[in-house]
């Protein structure tokens, strides 16, 4: 009975239960009832959005759900692959292949917790095309629960590239309006990000599919596992290292690629900036440790020193170019970009700290990120603006949103007692083990993170209530209290102050990576 | 073989070659008000013609006619995919076959007698049945370019195409005529045999460079493309889909079929042309497709790069390579022609609308074909989940496998800026303002092309891939 109630393929349930919400939303939009021109409008658009909302809650809701199951099927003593399902598919080696690990479940899990939140953060945001957007949006976590839970090379390219489809359309679509002078003609600004955020992305993955394809050439198989175990040889480890890291980076984004980041956040609705911030930016990270470091790790050993060099400048760098912002937007986007050097940092320092720290940052990030870009939502649904100096004072106005403002600034800055800490100490500690300059200057970040965070927190919040327009802004709502901001700040906290549960599933995953990774230098030698 | 039995094997085009002179007599007696009747016989016979492919003796393995005509798993699967293109586009041209200029009965006739000669092509294992289904196919597509007969437009593209077409065969005839006096055989088998005992045979290698510039021509791949986006410009809109389509499939199926039976001891003396036709082609159709803003011209320098990309897995030279050409090759006919089934439905108070910029905003104005046409868009760029994009990935894969890795570079590239022109249309569509409504009365069989190719994108291809990759490599298996 239990046997075969685990057996079931929850895996392909859970990627594909938010799709099965976007085609019932897919027949509301067809059976609504439609005007002369075949327009809905009127009484019919009211409450084809109001029924686009509630299925897309309750899809995510429900993806949710299924997510805990899978995380109580899953057994976090056990390295290697569980839940593992298999099916023919193109024939000749690529086959649909799902399965999890202690890396990759707490990715979906991040995922599945983050979308009903920002189906919750659009409820009153967004008021044109309400069912596309909802559609839009469980298309995308389908194809992002995809990219975690594939165990074909394969398959995680359709998931990882199908990604830009949803994701173009949420900027370009949603986006918020100005515009922008480029290349001599101008075009509408939210145009610009969301065809740069795609085309950035797409050369980078083409890269990666050559790779691919060579991969698959020589070992004749694209299953992820296999590919783990196949000895490539070092002269040919080195460019496809370079192609997966073209890709990776760009996702990531790592410094200089990451120009694309700051204009799609700032361009991206809210929710679509937290999902940006929380999963998309995810991915990056989860490549390199899935096929970079266990397929190529002799050359993700020689190019280790370049990794730390751009991590470090990103680091630094865009840490001072936040500092410089005048749009809040941009300065989280920045500081994003920061943070995930300290993940490139400690991933490719090789050792468990590291590693482990990598991994941590990324899940903290997707809490902390997500809430500030919640955070900056909140008062842009107020105020319709983004600028900082636009602001000043909300403390007095808004004190339940001053404070958790704060508590994400500090968790930002990677104060004890958050997250943010335990992820910036181990990847440090991880730097510090391979050479301590490394850890060195990436300290000078969590100074910077300190001097742009507190910056921007008492522009906004600190000071006289000057302007005239905030004499009348509202508080937080409970929606947003509640259902918003409060579960972030759990689990943020949570994780802070006892990371244990989090560590212990990632570690057998992780000793299994590093033991194999070990074993493959060693021989190398 | 007695004839009768050689007969029974050619039974489809028998079918098509006297069906469409049946046609001919029966529309003539009846006139030009008769054009309905006959478009539906028309469709009638090439599925009739397919299902004899399937299902007949023709699906099995025979030569024929010594060894002139070859019918192979290759050949049906061609043959399977020209009927039905053919067939599509003659339900597509309702606006020619009863348009205000009154309906001609030949339009059909003409469709079916093209997709005979493709026929022909396709299962051409000799100099001179090529030659013969090339010019079959060709004189019955001139004609049809230039079927409105009094727009300037369309005179000028059917004039154009046959000039440029006659050049073409020329370069053909004059290869085959070296080839020929070189190998002393017109039969592919037996030039596979002169060429592999005599690799360095300079005159037998000069023909079949003349040979792949007419070739090349056919497809439409530069440096030979010139004409094609005045062709599609100026041609009936109808008829642009059909050459988009069929066409372009026959001869890449002739063209793999004339390199890999008769000149597979010479391949590393081809390959690099083909790789050079491969990637002008990809670059021509990436850059020049930007400036565009007339869809049509666009679709055609599309369809040079698509060309390019078919062509890489042709490079290859391998059974994965023409295996990769099927595919893709299927894909972007089933693309194709969702895509002009869109462009068809962009009228306007009657008339047809051919710029870019009346989508605009076609989300707000008319949401089920821009959502349709988005879904083509993105597949004709390649990016997965959709068709499109399996059907690049072969293609690359074959390249990369017969160490051709920076062909499959030159092509992601070229992919990565034609996804720019492609997502241009996508922009204009969910981004812009709205420009005035299209007229939404666009008849049953266009929204079935464009919906029933959409569906083919996404789900069921992507799914099903499994299957028609199979069915390609058998097909393929047949030329080695």
């Amino acid at each position: 009975m239990i046997e075969s109630f685990a057996s079931q393929p929850w895996l392909t349930m859970v990627t594909f239960a938010p799709l099965v919400g976007a085609l019932f939303i897919v027949a509301a939009r067809l059976v609504a009832k439609k005007n002369a021109d075949g327009v809905i409008e009127g009484e019919a658009l009211t409450q084809l959005e109001r029924s686009s909302k509630v299925i897309a809650l309750g899809a995510t809701l429900v993806t949710f759900a299924i997510s805990l199951l899978v995380y109580s099927l899953f057994d976090p003593s056990l390295a290697g692959f569980q839940l593992v399902e298999e099916v023919a598919w193109i024939g000749g080696g690529v086959s649909y292949k799902m399965g999890v690990d202690g890396i990759s479940i707490l990715f979906v899990l991040l995922t599945t917790f983050i979308m009903p939140i920002c189906i919750l953060a659009s409820w009153d945001s967004i008021k044109n095309r309400v069912a596309d957007y909802m559609i839009a949006f469980l298309v995308l976590e389908t194809l992002m629960i995809g990219v975690f839970c594939a165990l074909d090379l394969f398959l995680f390219y359709v998931f990882f590239e199908g990604s830009l489809i949803p994701m173009f359309l949420i900027i370009g679509v949603w986006g918020s309006k100005g515009v922008k002078e480029f290349a001599g003609f101008q075009m509408s600004s939210k145009v610009y990000a969301a065809l740069k955020f795609f085309l950035y992305t797409l050369v980078g993955s083409l890269l990666l599919l050559i790779a691919m394809a060579w991969m698959y050439a020589t070992v004749g198989t694209t299953d992820i596992v296999a590919l783990q175990q196949f000895d490539f040889p070092a002269g040919a480890q080195k460019w496809l290292w370079l192609a997966f890291f073209a890709s990776f980076a760009v996702k990531m984004p790592m410094w200089p690629v990451h120009t694309w980041l700051p204009d799609a956040h700032v361009q991206a609705p809210t929710a679509g900036s937290v999902v940006l911030a929380a999963i998309l930016l995810k991915m990056g990270g989860y490549g390199f440790l899935r096929f970079s470091l266990p397929m190529f790790p002799d050359a993700s050993m020689d190019f280790s020193p370049l990794i730390f060099a751009l991590s470090i400048v990103a680091i630094i760098y865009t840490s001072l170019v936040a500092l410089a912002q005048e749009d809040m937007k941009k300065l989280i986007a920045y500081s994003s970009v920061a943070h995930m050097g300290f993940v490139t940092m400690g991933i490719f320092t090789g050792t468990k700290q590291g590693i482990e720290g990598g991994l941590f940052q990324m899940l903290s990030h997707g809490f902390i990120s997500g809430a500030l870009f919640l955070c900056v939502g909140v008062v842009y649904d107020r105020m319709h603006t983004r600028e900082i100096a636009a602001y000043g004072g909300l403390v007095h106005r808004m004190p339940l949103y001053a404070f958790f403002f704060l508590f994400f600034t500090l968790g930002n800055v990677g104060l004890p007692g958050t997250s943010g800490f335990v992820g910036e100490i181990l990847a440090m500690t991880g730097a510090f083990k391979v050479n301590s300059w490394i850890a060195f200057f990436a300290a000078f970040g969590v100074i910077l993170s300190a001097a742009y965070a507190l910056r921007l927190y008492r522009q906004v919040i600190y000071g006289d209530l000057t302007k005239e327009a905030l004499m009348g802004i509202p508080d937080l709502n409970k929606r947003e209290l509640f259902l918003l901001l409060a579960p972030l700040m759990f689990f943020a906290l949570f994780l802070g102050f006892n990371p244990g549960p989090v560590l212990n599933v990632f570690a057998p995953s992780v000793d299994l990576l590093m033991d194999n990774m070990n074993a493959a230098l060693g021989s190398a030698l | 073989m007695g004839i009768f039995e050689t007969l029974t094997y050619a039974l489809p085009e028998l079918a098509l070659a006297i069906g469409s002179m049946v046609l001919l007599i029966v529309g003539v007696f009846l006139g030009d008000k008769s054009a309905r009747q006959i478009a539906y016989a028309s469709v009638g016979l090439l599925l009739v013609a397919l299902l004899l492919v399937v299902v007949g003796p023709s699906a099995g393995r025979a030569s024929l006619f010594d060894g002139a005509f070859e019918i192979d798993a290759f050949a049906a699967f061609a043959k399977v995919i020209i009927f039905a293109a053919a067939a599509i586009a003659i339900l597509m041209s309702q606006q020619l076959i009863d348009g205000k200029a009154g309906g001609r009965f030949e339009y059909s006739v003409l469709i079916v007698l093209a997709a005979f000669g493709m026929a022909l092509m396709v299962s051409a294992n000799d100099l001179i049945s090529l030659y013969m289904g090339i010019e079959m196919q060709s004189l019955a597509l001139y004609i049809l370019a230039s079927f409105n007969r009094d727009s300037r437009r369309s005179t000028e593209a059917g004039l154009k195409y046959f000039v440029l077409g006659a050049l073409s065969s020329g370069l053909l005839l004059y290869g085959a005529s070296l080839v020929y006096g070189f190998s002393g055989s017109t039969s592919f088998d037996e030039i596979a045999r002169v060429a592999a005992a005599d690799p360095d045979n300079a005159g037998l290698i000069v023909g079949l460079v003349f040979m792949i510039c007419g070739l090349a021509f056919k497809v439409s791949a530069a440096p030979f493309h010139m004409w094609t986006p005045d062709v599609y410009e100026g041609a009936p809109t109808p008829v642009t889909a059909f050459f988009a389509a069929a066409p372009k499939l026959a001869a890449m199926a002739l063209f793999a079929r004339a390199l890999v039976v008769s000149f597979p001891g010479v391949l590393q003396d081809w390959q690099p042309v083909i790789a050079m036709i491969a990637v002008a082609s990809m670059v021509v159709g990436a850059f020049s497709a930007i400036a565009q803003t007339n869809i049509k011209r666009l679709m055609a320098y599309s369809s040079i790069g698509h060309m390019g990309y078919a062509l890489v897995g042709l490079a290859a030279g391998t059974r994965e390579g023409v295996t990769a050409v099927l595919i893709y090759m299927a894909i972007y006919v089933a693309m194709t022609i969702g895509a002009f089934a869109c462009i068809l439905m962009m009228r306007r108070r009657g008339g047809m609308t051919e710029n870019i910029d009346d989508l605009a905003g076609l989300t707000k104005t008319n949401m089920p074909l821009a959502v349709v046409l988005t879904i083509l868009l993105f597949s004709l760029a390649g990016v997965p989940p959709l068709a499109g994009f399996f059907g690049k990935w072969f293609v690359f894969f074959a390249a990369v496998e017969a160490d051709l890795v920076w062909l499959a570079v030159v092509g992601v590239l070229a992919s990565a800026v034609s996804a720019f022109y492609y997502l241009r249309i996508v922009w204009f569509m969910w981004f812009d303002e709205p420009a005035p409504a299209f007229e939404r009365d666009a008849g049953p069989t266009l929204r079935f092309a464009a919906w029933g190719s959409a569906l083919l994108m996404i789900p069921l291809l992507p799914i099903f891939i499994g299957q028609l990759r199979r069915v390609a490599e058998t097909a393929a298996a047949a030329l080695f």
